[in-house]
């Protein structure tokens, strides 16, 4: 083989690696992106049907209950417009909270209810995660209900 | 008044700062050498003021003065002392004084060991660094000074975030700032470099010990964040591909193929221009990462609406940073040449397929960390990429690079044939394979990533293990002993840093594998059985810390009826901001690591609790730590320590006369 033939080779090998690559790196990332949803847009029917995605808003107040085996935990995310039952088994992460903001990530029931295989809450006292935050504004913003208890503070 | 002292400080290292950016850099263009010798003393000066500044940051914190803004914020005066010295580097602004007061460090110790070098390659490389600490400081007086005034003074501090109230905390930033602030001596080399026009050989025996000193941090400081992920988050993992650790563990992705392609570089001249771009990307990646991690951008790119005077400065001064010096690239690296050639079947070509796959990892974890920030930004939208993503990616990338791995190290330069090399490695690949496949099954439980996993660990240690034999037939000695002794530390050093790679592929291995895991409510008294072990939970106990209350639980832990250790899980809340913490107990070992935190309590003294059962987990971290040792290792080499003392030998009897004359 020539030395020019070579160096084609060499270039054209490194070139299909490289497809190859980034063909495997973009389908995993296509089919591993979690979709970010509202309560409101789940009400509406917005969310992808068999596929995860994420839901975040607010802990509605006393909406959570636990059943004896002490794992299983019911509750309500709201964006104060629309209200979505959540059930999630597991422990819940320090920072959970009733009327406090939270992201949940998991697939929506044929009930409606939202069955979460995580809880998300790596938020401070005073912080409100910035996809719960934006529900919440969006909502309010769609003239939908307001509230004067919420305080979003994103810090 | 000590805080005005630090910002005054502060302010006179921004002008040394100026001129070691200017005149030694326009000295060396120009040749003129009084210019020039003016960059080691501004580099020594700009090192005392801002260790001044920083000190100044620390009495004000051991000193409570809550007067100042950052104290204020960061601190308590409950805190222990440790954690208030800690918290100087607990949010943004302090941290920025910790990366600037790193790379002076760097700066003064590239003065004291850069004798050998050439006047001019001297002082552009200190002149470059001096130019990326003026940014720094430029950025800190004007947006976010540490020693900022809060009038009137605040009666007590917000405290320390309760999660970095920890011993990790308090080692973990300086490690992995040394490592990201350490790729800056390898990129000011390299910019040098470029300026200059002499990229060779020496250029990369130079860089090269300063390089893998800068990767053996960053690879402690990754993986000292991953154990505090670990420990401290309090629920058992030890990477979550989150933005924060995505943003260190691209830096030591570029740096690792950077000290590859430098070997090849300092070796046999080739890769002198692919080099060069990997020096400019390790840094660029390691400024992006403390932007990322420190500017807020990660919990919401909105962050810097609030002050958008810092989001633009770090824009502006990332572009001027990137930007610069890839344009310099683009103009200079023409210049370099190529280096000889190869084929594709040699030790180069494979270096080559080692880097291509660790830059091809690289950008497929820049496109997960940036993309979800880039949708935010422009409003399309919010996602997010999860683990999954980046587990599919990199197990198919790493699979060959590790492969490489074990045959590189044995291939000949330039031209290797691959029949001999199959006959060299056939022991090898039998021994690898025979094990991979009958080890799980041994252990009760086989998959196929189990087996690859295993397979590709013990590759590199059998490889490593025909290549030592190899080099001892060659090495002069009578004695084994002494042939051990001819083998260069640099080599056992790649061996050592092979191995570690080889011990964290079992730990990952291992775990992902085999850990068991369970969740479950637990009465006072009541036992459970995971992995061979049995939990009995003996109830909660209140229990005061210094600036926190607990609860903490007792877990007696017996294997075949014989009691093994007692664990005390605790549930804080600190007292200042209020805040739950969950602290895992954890009874390591060096083959499984038992794990216990306690949930939420439930009614009758009961808790929801985690348990697990981690086999090998410590051996993720220890080849880390192996990996590291095995490039320290590396840089005792005697060709590094000949370069420096032929030098002291080769200056002029003239010059050292004239030294002894003034001294």
């Amino acid at each position: 083989m020539k030395p020019r033939h070579k160096r084609f080779m060499f270039i054209g090998l490194g070139l299909i690696a490289l497809a190859v690559a980034s063909m495997l790196v973009l389908n995993a990332f296509q089919s591993n992106l979690v979709f970010f949803f509202t309560p409101t847009q789940v009400a509406n029917a917005e969310v992808p049907k068999g596929r995860g995605f994420r839901i975040g808003g607010m802990v509605e107040d006393g909406s959570l209950t636990r059943e004896s085996d002490g794992l299983t935990v019911h509750f309500v995310v709201t964006d104060l417009a629309k209200r979505v039952p959540v059930t999630f088994k597991g422990i819940l992460p320090d920072l959970f909270k009733e009327g406090k903001g939270v992201v949940a990530q998991g697939q929506l029931g044929p009930d409606g209810t939202f069955l979460a295989s995580e809880v998300l809450a790596k938020h401070d006292e005073n912080y409100m995660p910035p996809e719960a935050a934006d529900a919440l504004a969006k909502a309010k913003a769609a003239g939908a209900q307001s509230s004067s208890t919420l305080v979003v503070n994103p810090r | 008044m000590i805080p005005e002292i630090g910002h005054y400080a502060l302010i006179l290292a921004l002008c040394v700062s100026v001129v070691l950016g200017s005149l030694p850099i326009y000295g060396a263009a120009v040749g003129n050498s009084m210019l020039m010798s003016v960059a080691k003393p501004a580099a020594r000066g700009q090192f005392l003021l801002i260790l001044l500044a920083f000190c100044c940051l620390g009495y004000a914190f051991a000193d409570k003065d809550f007067s100042v803004l950052y104290v204020a914020a960061t601190s308590n005066s409950q805190l222990p002392l440790h954690y208030r010295l800690a918290a100087i580097w607990g949010a943004h602004e302090g941290s920025l004084l910790l990366w600037v007061f790193i790379l002076s460090i760097w700066m003064v110790a590239v003065s004291f060991f850069s004798t050998h070098l050439p006047e001019a390659m001297r002082a552009r490389i200190l002149g470059v660094m001096g130019l990326v600490s003026m940014g720094f400081i430029l950025f800190m007086l004007t947006v976010s000074n540490p020693f900022e005034r809060l009038i009137p003074a605040a009666l007590d501090g917000r405290d320390l975030n309760p999660l970095l109230q920890d011993p990790g905390m308090v080692i973990h930033p300086p490690m992995l700032y040394m490592g990201y602030v350490g790729f800056s001596v390898a990129f000011a080399f390299a910019i040098a470099a470029l300026l200059g026009g002499t990229l060779d050989a020496t250029w990369a025996r130079w860089s090269r010990p300063w390089t893998t000193v800068a990767w053996c941090f960053l690879t402690v400081g990754v993986a000292m964040g991953s154990g505090w992920a670990y420990y401290e988050l309090g629920w058992g993992g030890w990477w979550f591909w989150d933005p924060v650790e995505n943003a260190s563990f691209m830096p030591w992705l570029a740096g690792t193929a950077l000290i590859h392609s430098l070997a090849v570089t300092d070796k046999r001249g080739g890769f002198k221009a692919w080099s060069v771009l990997l020096a400019i990307f390790a840094f660029s990646l390691s400024l992006l990462g403390t932007f990322l991690v420190r500017s807020g951008v990660l919990t919401s790119v909105h962050a810097f609406a609030t002050d958008p005077k810092r989001g633009l400065f770090i824009l502006v001064f990332l572009a001027v940073v990137i930007g610069g010096s890839l344009i310099l690239y683009a103009w200079r690296a023409p210049r370099v040449g190529l280096g000889g050639g190869f084929s594709m079947v040699s030790r180069e070509g494979m270096l080559m397929a080692n880097n291509v796959l660790l830059v091809a990892a690289l950008g497929s974890v820049l496109l997960g960390t940036l993309y979800p920030l880039f949708l935010d930004a422009l409003d399309l939208g919010k996602i997010s990429v999860g683990p999954p993503y980046f587990d599919t990616v990199f197990v198919p990338l790493m699979t060959p690079a590790i492969f490489l791995m074990g045959i590189g190290p044995l291939a000949q330069w330039k031209k290797a044939s691959l029949p001999e090399l199959a006959t060299r490695l056939r022991w090898a690949f039998g021994v690898s394979l025979v094990t991979a496949l009958a080890l799980p099954l041994a252990m009760g439980q086989w998959t196929p990533l189990i087996s690859l996993g295993l397979m590709m660990a013990i590759w590199i240690v059998t490889t490593s293990a025909v290549g030592l034999r190899e080099r001892l037939a060659h090495a002069d000695g009578s004695s084994l002993l002494g042939r051990l002794a001819a083998v260069p530390r640099a080599y056992w050093g790649m061996l050592l840093a092979h191995c570690g790679v080889a011990l964290f592929i079992i730990g990952v291995t291992m775990v992902k594998g085999f850990e068991v895991e369970q969740d479950l409510r637990m009465n006072v008294g009541e036992t459970a059985t995971i992995g061979g072990y049995t939990f009995q939970f003996d109830g909660t106990q209140q229990y005061k810390g210094p600036n926190y209350i607990a609860a903490r639980g007792t877990f007696r832990v017996s294997q075949d009826g014989r009691e093994v250790t007692v664990m005390y899980p605790e549930k804080r809340r600190y007292n200042v901001q209020n805040q739950t913490m969950t602290e895992a107990a954890i009874s390591p070992g060096l083959l499984r690591d038992l794990y216990v935190s306690l949930g939420e309590p439930l009614d009758d003294g009961a808790w929801s609790v985690r348990l697990y059962h981690k086999p090998f987990i410590d051996w993720i971290w220890g080849g880390c730590l192996v990996m590291a040792v095995g490039g320290v290792l590396a840089i005792s080499d005697r060709r590094y320590r000949l370069a420096w003392r032929r030098k002291e030998v080769d200056v002029p009897a003239a010059t050292q006369m004239a030294r002894q004359t003034v001294s």
